[in-house]
Parts: structure tokens; C-alpha cells; sequence
């Protein structure tokens, strides 16, 4: 489904990291591991369309992302890839609800009230729904990010240190909740991390 | 879920910013929408109170004084011209039609003016109920007059000695009410109409008291009769030039001209008007500022919110709407507030104003408010330019990887 080939990308500054090809099929479960500074983010980045690499390319389900127009490449990422960053991220203005419907907009698809409920029933964080983000702890504001990645029944879920600021329970449920969630929607899983507590739970390992 | 429902979320998050650049904006348009609608309102009073009148007789003194005296009814007369030579005047060639007017009388602020037939045609009056007053001591009220004194055609008053207030009351002759004209949207409205004979009645019986006349003195003094004020209208415009240099020259009367007074006058106010308009486009200034700063500020928080939106697919143009329908939501909210508070406070300031003469409404709208409205959207425009550019620059990978 992902084939990253021959990709370079060089900072302004000079640095240059280059990236061995990676192939990822429907629904696997992966590993990216790597110490820090290693090009884990930017390996990420250029994977979600953030960021253009200096050489090579990304195709995902055999569409070149860079080969699109700018518009074309947000509307692409909203549609197909689901991204929990390291910190949650909310829009602090909206609500738990407001904030899952808002990546469907952004996304330029139709609202799916429905989907959006039993997505946070599943995550145990149906009663928060009309909560605002200050108003939750960060394990569930985690669960919302989770939850708003999903919305939009995305081919990938990428996840950027998902427990780097967890203690050995949480990060474990968090790990499980990701290769569930991820599993139950369809999505292949991208899990980049430094933290040797992730392993247990993932096989595939693609190393930086 | 629409960009309306995120920016107004987004400004109801930051309601004192939110409304303190509401109500700047909602003041200098508040400013400028009652300078519009006072400077229209008295403009068009003016206008239509002076509309056939091209020139103004009366005795020499302030030529603002005359007019306003005489075509506005607002100030006190110059002094008296004599009948005389008025009726002389009266008969020129240049005169298409001649209205002389004798004030000097009120009835409750109301001015009673002694005049004939020919006022009712310069101003086109036409009668509601009743008739025209035919004799002398009749009148014929204007509909303003009519309404807030209450009298009725048949019932009777006196006058009282001068323009304002009741002290001295000429008890010997009651006016009696003969009908009462069609509101005209003029200064006939508030006036009191009567023929000029009345008024002289109302004043030699005054000075005859404790005298004895001889029949032959009477008649000599009706020749020394005199009017306050000659309304001219000319047979062509030609007369412009030589008819108020002929009457300020050869007689003992001066001429004025209620366009050019007007004119004068207004330049006079004109200045106040100038400085409050430069105060108002001030306080626009500021308010465009002020939501320039607040936007620009808010950028650095919500900078996160925006490349978050960016990762959930949004594209930069749809950000860079969003950003900029903030900034001109607050100043369209804030530009209709300032249109209600203008005419709110126009209407707040007529309720308070004592001469019913040149009353302000804020009841009515004059069509350059949508220009504010639309001066307002161009600020809300021009302050969210800059903030709302700064969504091609965030690098959306580096923001999000930064600790809030």
C-alpha cells in the first residue's frame, strides 16, 4: 500500500538523511524505531505529506503524493492518513464532538454523527463528548486525538511517540488501543517511537 | 460544523478582545452614521424651508440674523423695515411674488406671523379643516401647533409680546382659530398664521392706551405702518445680481440670501462637523489596529489550531478564509452596532432638543449607511491581511512537533 522508495530529503542547514525503501501492505503494523534526531519526524512527515523530500518519492496505494497539487495533497491526507501526534492537539474552542466532526470538514467529507459516537464509545470516552479540551486529563485528550485520527476511515494511522510522556500502564493501553483501533477500522499502523517498552507489542520493526 | 460555527467558537473564546474590538469599530461608525444623518436632516431642513425663497428684506443688521429670523424662524428679527418702501419693492419688475411677514407675537413658543395669501402660495399650504384666516384676528394654525397646543377650530387664545415665553400677554384681542393646515414637513408646521392687520391691532392698541388719538394721527401712523421681513421670489434668475444691490444701495433696507446664509452658516458649523468626522475615522483607525494586534497575537496560539486543520486536510486557502472572516465578522457586528447606536443616540438627542424647529430623528436612514457598513468590511479586511498571510508561512510539521 506504501512504498517509500530511494527518498533523501537535505535540510537547509546542510544535514542530509537518507531513508532505506520501505514497503508497508494493507493493515500491517509497524515500527519505527530510531534514537532521537535520527529523521524519525521527517521520515513521518514526508510519509503524511507535510513536508516535500529532496529526492525520491512516496506512493501511497500507487499515487505519488508529491506529484499533486497542494490542494490536492491536503485533501489526500485528510482523506487517507490518520495522524496522533505526540501531544493531543485539540482545538481548544470546540468541543470533543466538535473537534471529530471538524477533521471531516477540513477533510472535505460529510459528517458522520453515528461513526463519530461509536468511535469514542469504543475509546471509553463517550460521556466526554460535550467536554472542552481544558476540561480533560491527558490520557483521554490522547483518546480524543486517537479518536479524531480515525474519523475519517484513513488507509494509515501514523503515531509520533504516542507514549513518551507515559508510565508503564498507560503506555502499554495506549500501544493496545492504537493496534486495535486500527485493526477494527482497516488501517495499516505506523507507530514511530524510541521507547523499548513498544516493542512487545509490535513485530515489525523498520529501523533509522 | 462550518467555518462560521469555528470562528464565532474562536471568538466567543476570546470575548474581551472580541468586544472591545466590537465596540471600537461600533463607535466610529456610530460617530460617523449620526454626523450623516444631522448633517443630511439639517441640510434638507434648510433646504426645504428656503426652497422658493430667493431673497430675503429686512432691516439692516446680521444678514444670518434676517434669515434665520425670517425663512427659519429660529433667531430674533433685525428690527422693522417700513411698509412703505416694502410695498414699493413689492411692485418691482424683477419681483415675481412678494411675501411680507410681521412677527413679534408667540403663543406658547409658537410664532404668530402676520402675513397675506401669498404665503400660503409660496409655501403650496393647504388646509386641513377649517378655512384660511379671512379677518383680521383669525388664524390658521400649523398642523405641529395644532397637535401639541390642542386648540380646535372655533376655540380662542392670546398672544404674549415677543418670541419666546408668556410673560407679557395682550389681553385685549384673543385670536380665534378659523382652521388648521396639512402637515407640510416644513417650518409651517410649527408657525401660527394670521393677516398682518391682526398683529398691528395686537401692538397700536398697546401704545394708544391712556392716549387720545386723533383720527387724523391714526391715519397718518397706518402710513408709518412697518413690517418685519420681505420673502422675494424673483421672475428670473437674472436678478440675482442687480436686485440686492439695487435694495442694499438705494434703500434703507438690506438684502440677504438665504442659499448664500445657509451656506455661510453651514460652513460655520462645518468646522465641528470636520473635526468630529476626523475623530471618528480616528477611532476607526485605532479600532482596525486594534483588531490588527489582537489577530496578529492570537496567530502565535493558533498557529497549533491551524496546522492542526492543515493535517486534517484542510487547505491553505480555507485557513486563510478563516482567519479573514474573523477579522470581518467583528467589524460587520460591530458596524451594524454602530448604526443602531447612531441612530439610537440621534434619536435620544431630538427627544432632548427644545426648538421644534430643527428636531433630529434616528428614525430614518439615509442611503450612504450602507457605505459605512461597507467601510467597516474593508478595515475588517485590510487588518486581517497580514495575520491571515501568515498561514502560507507556518511550517505545519515543525509547529506541531514545538511544545504548546
Amino acid at each position: 500500500m506504501i512504498e517509500v522508495n530511494a527518498l533523501a530529503h537535505v535540510y537547509d542547514k546542510g544535514r542530509r538523511l537518507k531513508f532505506p525503501c520501505w514497503e508497508i501492505a494493507d493493515m500491517e503494523q509497524w515500527l519505527l524505531l530510531g534514537a532521537s534526531g535520527s529523521g524519525k519526524s521527517t521520515l513521518l512527515n514526508i510519509i503524511s505529506g507535510l513536508l516535500k523530500p529532496s529526492q525520491g518519492g512516496v506512493l501511497i496505494n500507487g499515487t505519488d503524493l508529491y506529484t499533486l497539487p497542494a490542494r490536492e495533497q491536503d485533501r489526500f491526507r485528510g482523506r487517507h492518513i490518520g495522524i496522533v501526534f505526540q501531544r493531543p492537539h485539540l482545538i481548544r474552542s470546540l468541543n470533543v464532538l466538535d473537534n471529530l466532526e471538524l477533521a471531516a470538514v477540513m477533510a472535505g467529507l460529510p459528517i458522520d454523527h453515528e461513526r463519530n459516537l461509536s468511535l469514542l464509545t469504543d475509546l471509553g470516552i463517550a460521556e466526554l463528548a460535550e467536554n472542552y479540551p481544558d476540561e480533560l486529563s491527558q490520557g483521554q485528550l490522547q483518546r480524543v486525538s486517537v479518536a479524531r485520527a480515525l474519523v475519517n476511515r484513513p488507509d494509515l494511522l501514523i503515531a509520533d511517540e504516542p507514549t513518551s510522556s507515559l508510565d508503564d500502564e498507560n503506555a502499554s493501553q495506549v500501544i493496545q488501543m492504537l493496534t486495535a483501533q486500527a485493526k477494527d477500522n482497516g488501517a495499516a499502523l505506523i507507530i514511530a517511537t524510541h521507547d523499548g517498552r513498544v516493542k512487545n507489542h509490535i513485530t515489525k520493526t523498520y529501523l533509522l | 460544523m462550518n467555518i462560521f460555527k469555528i470562528s464565532s467558537k474562536n471568538l466567543i473564546r476570546n470575548k474581551l478582545t472580541t468586544v472591545l474590538n466590537i465596540i471600537l469599530v461600533a463607535f466610529g461608525v456610530g460617530i460617523l452614521s449620526i454626523l450623516f444623518l444631522a448633517s443630511t436632516q439639517i441640510n434638507n431642513k434648510l433646504e426645504k424651508n428656503a426652497k422658493d425663497i430667493d431673497l430675503v428684506v429686512g432691516a439692516k443688521g446680521s444678514p444670518l440674523q434676517l434669515i434665520l429670523s425670517s425663512v427659519y424662524h429660529i433667531d430674533y428679527p433685525t428690527g422693522n423695515i417700513p411698509a412703505k418702501d416694502a410695498y414699493k419693492l413689492m411692485h418691482n419688475p424683477m419681483v415675481k411674488r412678494a411675501v411680507p411677514l410681521a412677527l413679534g407675537d408667540n403663543y406658547n413658543g409658537y410664532r404668530i406671523v402676520g402675513t397675506d395669501s401669498t404665503f400660503s402660495n409660496l409655501y403650496g399650504l393647504s388646509i386641513q379643516k377649517g378655512s384660511f384666516w379671512h379677518k383680521d384676528l383669525e388664524v390658521t394654525l400649523g398642523s405641529t401647533v395644532a397637535i401639541t397646543s390642542g386648540l380646535k377650530i372655533g376655540d380662542s387664545f392670546f398672544g404674549a409680546h415677543g418670541l419666546t415665553g408668556n410673560g407679557d400677554v395682550h389681553k385685549q384681542h384673543a385670536y380665534q382659530v378659523k382652521g388648521i393646515l396639512k402637515p407640510q414637513g416644513n417650518i409651517t408646521d410649527n408657525l401660527i398664521l394670521t393677516n398682518i392687520g391682526s398683529v398691528y391691532k395686537m401692538h397700536e392698541e398697546k401704545h394708544a392706551e391712556g392716549h387720545s388719538h386723533s383720527a387724523a394721527k391714526e391715519a397718518k401712523e397706518i402710513n408709518d405702518k412697518q413690517i418685519t421681513a420681505l420673502l422675494i421670489q424673483y421672475k428670473s434668475p437674472m436678478s440675482v445680481i442687480l436686485f440686492p444691490r439695487m435694495v442694499n444701495q438705494s434703500t434703507n433696507m438690506q438684502a440677504a440670501s438665504p442659499a448664500m446664509e445657509s451656506a455661510r452658516l453651514f460652513s460655520l458649523i462645518g468646522v465641528g462637523i470636520d473635526t468630529l468626522q476626523w475623530f471618528a475615522i480616528f477611532i476607526m483607525g485605532i479600532a482596525a489596529l486594534s483588531i490588527f494586534i489582537s489577530l496578529y497575537n492570537a496567530m502565535k496560539e493558533r498557529k497549533y489550531d491551524l496546522a492542526i486543520m492543515r493535517c486534517l486536510g484542510a487547505s491553505k486557502s480555507k485557513l486563510f478564509f478563516l482567519v479573514m472572516f474573523e477579522g470581518v465578522l467583528v467589524t460587520f457586528i460591530g458596524a451594524c452596532l454602530g448604526l443602531l447606536i447612531g441612530h439610537a443616540a440621534l434619536e435620544l438627542i431630538g427627544s432632548y432638543q427644545e426648538s421644534s424647529q430643527a428636531k433630529l430623528t434616528g428614525l430614518t436612514a439615509v442611503p450612504q449607511e450602507i457605505y459605512l457598513i461597507l467601510i467597516g468590511l474593508v478595515i475588517g479586511t485590510l487588518a486581517s491581511l497580514i495575520p491571515a498571510m501568515q498561514i502560507y508561512k507556518v511550517d505545519i510539521a515543525q509547529t506541531l512537533s514545538k511544545d504548546r
